[in-house]
C-alpha cells in the first residue's frame, strides 16, 4: 500500500489467483491472435476490394440497424419503465429473450416469419417485398439481436433518472411530448449513447442470425464477420487482419460506452 | 411581472390504500397550511390536487371548473397547478434562468419573452445574478428560491408548496420564508409543513390533518392559541389534556382530572373538552415525595418519564401518563440534576388551576 491511499477493507490473498485467470483467459487469444498477424502483408490483406466490401456493409447495415433501435428501442424502454399494465413482466422478459438465444435460433425464428414460406412472407410477395437473403434481412436480424441492449439500457436510465422531474414539469404546464423532449431525453442522454453504442456494437459482431437468415452473398448480405468466417480456412492471413479490424472497433466502442462512464 | 390570478379551489378526497379521507378548502387569494405528523396523508392530499393521484372518490374544483371528478379529468399539465417540492428539483441540464423559462416557453411564449419573464421572476426572489448558473452550482438556498420563481413563472392559479423549506439550512430559512411571504401574497396556496413559523408567518388559515382526517382547523392564531388537537397543541408549544367535562373538570383518560380557568364559552357536562396549559407552568416533583404544598388548587398527575430535550437555559422534559398523550415539563438543569431525571422514572407533573385553560372541543 503506497503512503497517503486510501486503504479499503483487504481482499483475502488467494482472490487474485482467479481474478488474473479470468483476465488471462480474454486477453491471452488477443495476444495469440495479434502474434499470428502478417504484418507485411496486413494493410494489403485489410484494404482489398472484398474485405473493403464487407466493410463498408456491416457499417451501413450497422447504422442502419442502430437507428431501428432507436426508433423503437426507446419507446419499448419509456413503456417498459414509466407505466404499469397486466403482463408487462412476461412482456419484459420476451423482449430482452433475444439476449440469451442463441442468435441462429433468432435467424431460423425471422426466416419463418419474414421469408418467403414464414408467416409474412406469402403477404409480402404478393406486394413484391422479398426479405430473406437480402440487405434489409442483415438490418433485420442486426435489430433483432440488439435491441435489448438498447431496451435494457435506457430503461435502467430511466428508472435511476426517476419522475420526479417529470411531475415537476407537468406542473409547470409542459405537455407529454414537451416533457419526454425537454426534460426526459436530457436526463437519460448518457444511458441513451451507451444504449446506442452497445447495439451498434452488437449489430457489428452479429453472425449466426444474418447467416441463417440473409445467407452469405459478397456485397449484398456477407458482413465482416460472416467475411471473416469464410475466409478462416482458405486465407488464413486475411482472416486475422480482418479480425484485427474488429477487434480495435471494439475497443473503440467499449472506450466509448464503458459502464459508470454514461450510465446516469 | 404577471399580477397573480386569484382562484379558490374546493377538494374533497377518499384514497382508500392511504387511509385519507379528508376535505379542504381555499378561498381565493387565501394561504392555507396544512399541518399534521408524518404519514398523516398531507402529501396525498397534494398529490390529488395536482392530478398525480385518482382518488377513490372525491372531486377537485378550481374556479368552479371541475379538474378531478366521477366524470372528469384533467391532466396535470393542463390545471395551471404549480408544485414545488421540498427539493428545489431544478432540471439538471438547463441554467437557472432557462429553469425558470421553462413554465413560459411549455404554454408557448416566446423565447425571448420567457426569458425576459424568467428574468424578472429570478430578480423578485432575490438571484438575478445567478441567472447563468447551473443547478449543480447553486446552494440548496439559491437552489430553492430558483424553485420559487420557476413556479410563479409559470402562472399557476393555485401553487402547492410540500414543506418547502424542511431540505434546507436552518440558517437561510429566515429569509426565504421572508421572500416567500412577500410572493405570497394574494396567491391561493395549499402549504404542506410541520414548521410552527410557516403556518405563523405565511398561513391565513391552518389545517391539522392527523391519520388520514381533518381534526381541526381555523384561523392560524386561534389554532395556536387554542389547540383542540394533541398535534396542534404540540407544535404551538402547549401541553393539552382531552376528554370529557365533568364536574368542573376535563376528565383524562387514565383517571386524570384536569381543572382550569375557562376563557369565555364553558364547556357543557359530559360533552368533550380540553385543557391546555404550558410546559414552563408545569413543576415536577418525585414520585415518593410529599404532597405539593396546598394554597391555590393544583392538578397532579402521574407520569412517567421518556425524554429530556435541552431548551436554552432549561431542561425540557417529556413524560406521559400510562395511556395518555405526551406532556412537557420545562425546570432548571439543576431541578433536573437534583430529581435525578431518566427516562423510565416515575414523576408527578403539578400545574396550578389558574395557568390551565379548558375549553369546549
Amino acid at each position: 500500500m503506497a503512503p497517503g491511499r486510501q486503504r479499503h477493507v483487504g481482499l483475502p490473498g488467494w482472490i487474485f489467483v482467479p481474478a488474473v485467470l479470468g483476465a488471462a483467459l480474454v486477453m491471452l487469444p488477443l495476444a495469440g491472435m495479434v502474434s499470428r498477424v502478417d504484418w507485411n502483408s496486413f494493410l494489403s490483406l485489410v484494404t482489398s476490394d472484398s474485405a473493403l466490401t464487407a466493410l463498408w456493409l456491416s457499417l451501413r447495415t450497422s447504422v442502419a440497424s442502430t437507428l431501428l433501435c432507436l426508433a423503437f428501442g426507446v419507446p419499448m424502454a419509456l413503456v417498459l419503465a414509466r407505466t404499469s399494465f397486466r403482463g408487462q413482466g412476461v412482456i419484459r422478459s420476451l423482449v430482452l429473450l433475444p439476449l440469451v438465444l442463441p442468435p441462429v435460433v433468432g435467424g431460423i425464428a425471422l426466416l419463418y416469419t419474414f421469408g418467403r414460406r414464414g408467416l409474412l412472407g406469402e403477404q409480402l410477395d404478393a406486394i413484391g417485398v422479398q426479405i430473406a437473403f437480402s440487405t434489409i434481412a442483415v438490418v433485420l436480424a442486426q435489430t433483432f439481436v440488439s435491441l435489448p441492449f438498447l431496451v435494457v439500457s435506457l430503461e435502467g436510465s430511466l428508472r435511476t433518472a426517476g419522475e420526479r422531474y417529470e411531475v415537476v414539469a407537468a406542473s409547470l404546464g409542459a405537455r407529454p411530448t414537451t416533457v419526454f423532449r425537454r426534460v426526459t431525453l436530457p436526463l437519460v442522454l448518457p444511458g441513451l449513447v451507451s444504449g446506442a453504442v452497445l447495439s451498434f456494437a452488437r449489430a457489428l459482431g452479429e453472425f449466426g442470425a444474418t447467416i441463417t437468415f440473409a445467407g452469405s452473398l459478397e456485397g449484398t448480405t456477407r458482413t465482416l464477420p460472416l467475411y471473416i468466417y469464410n475466409l478462416r480456412v482458405t486465407d488464413p492471413d486475411a482472416a486475422v487482419a480482418m479480425s484485427l479490424v474488429l477487434v480495435l472497433v471494439a475497443v473503440l466502442v467499449i472506450t466509448f460506452a464503458r459502464p459508470g462512464r454514461g450510465a446516469l | 411581472m404577471n399580477a397573480p390570478t386569484v382562484s379558490d379551489l374546493q377538494l374533497t378526497a377518499r384514497v382508500d390504500d392511504r387511509g385519507v379521507d379528508v376535505a379542504l378548502d381555499a378561498a381565493a387569494g387565501e394561504t392555507v397550511a396544512v399541518l399534521g405528523p408524518n404519514g398523516a396523508g398531507k402529501s396525498t392530499l397534494l398529490s390529488v390536487a395536482a392530478g398525480l393521484l385518482r382518488p377513490d372518490a372525491g372531486r377537485v374544483v378550481l374556479d368552479g371548473t371541475e379538474l378531478t371528478g366521477p366524470d372528469a379529468w384533467v391532466p396535470p399539465h393542463a390545471r395551471r397547478i404549480a408544485l414545488l417540492a421540498q427539493d428545489a428539483l431544478l432540471f439538471p441540464h438547463l441554467s437557472a434562468l432557462e429553469n425558470v423559462a421553462f413554465g413560459p416557453r411549455s404554454r408557448g411564449v416566446s423565447r425571448h419573452v420567457a426569458r425576459e419573464r424568467a428574468r424578472a421572476w429570478l430578480d423578485e426572489v432575490g438571484v438575478g445574478e445567478l441567472a447563468g448558473r447551473r443547478p449543480d452550482q447553486l446552494s440548496g438556498g439559491q437552489a430553492q428560491r430558483v424553485a420559487v420563481a420557476r413556479a410563479l413563472a409559470a402562472d399557476p392559479r393555485l401553487l402547492l408548496l410540500d414543506e418547502p423549506m424542511a431540505a434546507l439550512d436552518v440558517a437561510v430559512r429566515p429569509a426565504l420564508r421572508q421572500t416567500l411571504r412577500r410572493v405570497l401574497t394574494d396567491r391561493t396556496v395549499v402549504l404542506v409543513t410541520h414548521d410552527v413559523l410557516d403556518a405563523l408567518l405565511l398561513a391565513d388559515r391552518v389545517v391539522v390533518v392527523d391519520d388520514g382526517r381533518v381534526v381541526e382547523e381555523g384561523p392560524t392564531q386561534t389554532v395556536l392559541a387554542r389547540p383542540r388537537s394533541a398535534f396542534a397543541a404540540r407544535i404551538a408549544g402547549l401541553n393539552a389534556v382531552r376528554g370529557t367535562w365533568r364536574d368542573g373538570a376535563v376528565a383524562g383518560p387514565d383517571g386524570i382530572e384536569v381543572r382550569g380557568l375557562s376563557d369565555g364559552e364553558q364547556p357543557t357536562a359530559g360533552a368533550p373538552a380540553v385543557a391546555v396549559f404550558r410546559p414552563s407552568a408545569v413543576s415536577v416533583y418525585g414520585d415518593g415525595d410529599h404532597e405539593p404544598p396546598a394554597g391555590s388548587p393544583r392538578n397532579v398527575i402521574a407520569v412517567t418519564v421518556t425524554d429530556l430535550e435541552p431548551l436554552g437555559d432549561r431542561v425540557r422534559v417529556h413524560a406521559a401518563p400510562p395511556s395518555g398523550p405526551s406532556l412537557a415539563a420545562d425546570v432548571t438543569p439543576l431541578a433536573a440534576a437534583e430529581l435525578d431525571l431518566v427516562p423510565g422514572l416515575h414523576v408527578v407533573f403539578s400545574v396550578k388551576a389558574t395557568e390551565v385553560s379548558v375549553y369546549p372541543v
